[in-house]
């Protein structure tokens, strides 16, 4: 269908249309925020969560959907981040440490642009150092390893209140710093040319860049050499190795670049909540983000941002409408029940209608020719 | 000593029940390649269902010795935990079995959630205390305690695991699940129905799952929906550990699982000198699985098997 030499009219007026769809889109994605904040920042809240879902389910995409290795323990990179913001902008280590409140006695308050270099370094070392142990490990195997990895994390955030109080326990962190970027502070509601705009919505504007730079590196990396090794490997490792793909390099490379991008999400995720616990990093949420990428379409960067944005975005809306279901069934099915139910009924549905997802990638299973 | 033989007892009462669960994903697995997230769900649907059994009875007649009750709820248990999975994999895994591999996987996840949430509404959420119906009397053996429960549990166990390999090994049954596992199409040329053989692969690892649930709840002494999970997510562990699709290997697993984290958390303590609690415990499980299985990839007796996820 697409000729090399567009010089037909009609590849014109696509071009206009598709740059018309592009624009409504970005206005669209623009004044949601705006829109939403006038119902209650409830709303917004559930944009700016969604947003951070997209993120991890690109980064998962990453390890899953290009390099075809199933990771249940990706939430370990987010708790990763976000401890890791917790501890350096919070005062929990000058509160606990007699000599760290004497050597910063106004506590920490580190830098984003700290940060987040620094976030995406320890999450992508997390993630490398997960990756060395079981490369060997392939399908199944590897899906148990990581989960085994995630639920360690987790007991080791649960636990390291003592005999060093570390992590704060169960408890959680609290008290954290919202993001300041270029001393502005995203944590106060503002005023921008006479629109008020809510600390919540100002946060959906720092999520949708960061959405939109991920999601850019990510096609950047689809097409790569990088990204066509990984999904060389995803096909048939053997033929990978023999094409002289370094397939070790490669799969470590895509264990840490997913990790890296659920460290970033982690950190705005800690300065976005101000609190963070292990009830937050739970399985369950790793289980999620799964779902979201494979519901959506696997491997198919649309896809997988839809799959993350029904599945993190619509049960919130929905527990808006359980209310008069639970007057009816007098207390029985409460909000947040009546939300697991349709989440699990959506992931069994929509897999045997559509088992490779509501969008799924065009290519998939096709040779790498046939793309152009 | 005492300290050591009675993690050692405890270690195979956990063991056992591991082992127990694991067979019912390996069997699984080893036919369709299929990782049952919805396994430690049946388990905790059979023990649920048991324990509303174990209250109907006692009221409805009283004169029954616990030993009667505790058998009559089993055997619902059973039935209730085998129709549901048999349903499960009609519902949700047979449609998609010629499906990429990840598909089953999240309708099996969904299918966790699903029964969670519904034994949520069906029971409620709280915590019930699961009746005693052995006599409580503990028995002293070389300084160590163990409770008639736990003599059951091991007597089950062991009658179970015999039946099994009885079941798999000399019956035509057992032998059409053997070929299935081994290559289902050629199977299937030699006259054996593929669908009827995981079909009763999925009814006999709900019934073992279901016996595990009664015993993991008469062992702590309280069901609630969410117990399903972790004895779900170790046994699997277990499975892995023993070699994934392999019988044998399910059950030295757990109970080398169950051991290992008894022992562990009876000596952690000690070992670190009070810095790591016996809330550590879980850690054991995972940290010995990724060990082994970073010197053997594919488990203790596993085989290589098909990759990719």
């Amino acid at each position: 269908m697409a000729n090399v030499w567009p010089t037909a009219p009609e590849d014109l007026t696509m071009k206009q249309k598709n740059l018309a769809k592009w624009i409504i889109g970005a206005i669209a994605l623009l004044v949601l925020p705006l829109i939403l904040q006038y119902f209650g920042n409830a709303w917004v809240r559930i944009a700016d969560l969604a947003l951070l879902y997209v993120m991890l389910a690109l980064g998962l995409n990453i390890v899953v959907g290009y390099a075809g290795l199933l990771d249940l323990g990706y939430v370990a990179f987010y708790a990763v981040g976000a401890y890791l913001f917790a501890l350096l902008a919070s005062p929990h280590l000058a509160d606990t440490f007699a000599s760290f409140a004497a050597m910063f006695p106004n506590g920490l308050h580190f830098s984003m642009w700290l940060v987040i270099p620094l976030a995406l370094v320890l999450a992508a070392t997390t993630g490398v150092i997960l990756g060395v142990p079981v490369l060997k490990l392939r399908g199944d195997y590897l899906a148990i390893v990581t989960l085994g990895f995630g639920e360690i994390i987790r007991i080791f955030m649960n636990n390291l209140d003592h005999p060093i109080n570390i992590t704060n326990g169960p408890k959680g962190l609290g008290q954290i710093d919202s993001v300041h970027i270029f001393g502005f502070n995203f944590g106060k509601n503002q005023e921008l040319f006479g629109i008020a705009i809510n600390s919540v919505s100002m946060y959906y504007y720092l999520f949708l860049a960061l959405v939109l730079v991920t999601v850019l590196v990510c096609y950047r990396l689809q097409d790569s050499r990088i990204g066509r090794a990984w999904m060389a490997i995803r096909e048939d490792e053997i033929a990978a190795k023999a094409m002289g793909i370094n397939t070790r390099n490669m799969k470590l490379l895509a264990f840490g670049m997913g990790a890296s991008f659920g460290g970033v999400s982690g950190v705005m995720f800690a300065s976005f909540q101000g609190f963070v616990s292990p009830e937050s990093f739970s399985l369950m949420e790793s289980v999620m983000i799964v779902a979201m990428v494979v519901l959506g379409g696997i491997g198919h960067i649309p896809g997988v941002i839809l799959g993350a944005v029904l599945l993190s975005a619509l049960p919130e809306v929905l527990r808006y409408v359980a209310g008069p279901l639970q007057a009816m069934t007098d207390g029985r099915l409460d909000s947040a029940i009546l939300r697991q139910l349709l989440i699990a009924l959506a992931m069994i549905i929509v897999m045997l209608i559509r088992p490779r997802g509501l969008w799924p990638a065009p290519d998939h299973g096709k040779s790498l020719e046939q793309k152009t | 000593m005492e300290i050591l033989l009675q993690q050692i007892i405890n270690g195979l009462v956990l063991g056992s029940m591991y082992a127990l669960i694991a067979l019912g994903y390996t069997m699984v697995y080893g036919i369709i390649q299929l990782i049952n997230f919805a396994h430690g769900e049946v388990l905790m649907i059979g023990a649920l269902t048991s324990w509303s059994c174990i209250g109907m009875m006692q009221s409805a007649m009283p004169w029954a010795p616990g030993w009667l009750v505790l058998l009559l709820a089993t055997i619902i248990a059973c039935i209730v935990a085998a129709a549901l999975n048999f349903t499960i994999e009609k519902v949700a895994y047979r449609p998609l079995r010629n499906a990429s591999r990840l598909a089953p996987l999240i309708t099996a996840l969904g299918m966790s959630i699903l029964l969670q949430t519904l034994a949520m509404i069906i029971w409620k959420p709280n915590y019930k205390p699961y009746p005693t119906l052995l006599p409580a009397t503990p028995f002293e053996l070389g300084g160590a305690v163990i409770t008639s429960t736990q003599i059951l549990i091991l007597g089950v166990t062991a009658i179970s695991l015999a039946i099994l390999s009885w079941l798999v090994g000399y019956t035509n049954l057992g032998r059409a699940m053997r070929a299935t596992a081994e290559n289902p199409r050629v199977a299937a040329l030699m006259g054996v129905k593929p669908d009827m053989v995981i079909s009763a692969t999925f009814i006999i690892g709900a019934i073992l799952a279901a016996i595990a649930g009664i015993m993991y709840a008469s062992n702590y002494g309280t069901a609630q929906h969410t117990m399903g999970f972790l004895p779900g997510l170790k046994a699997f562990t277990a499975a892995v550990f023993g070699g994934i699709g392999n019988l044998a290997g399910a059950v030295v697993g757990g109970i080398l699982l169950g051991l290992i984290e008894a022992i562990g958390s009876g000596y952690i303590g000690t070992l670190t000198g009070g810095i790591l609690g016996s809330n550590y415990a879980d850690i054991f499980a995972f940290i010995v699985l990724i060990i082994i299985l970073t010197l053997r990839p594919s488990g203790l007796f596993g085989e290589r098997v098909a990759d990719r996820a």
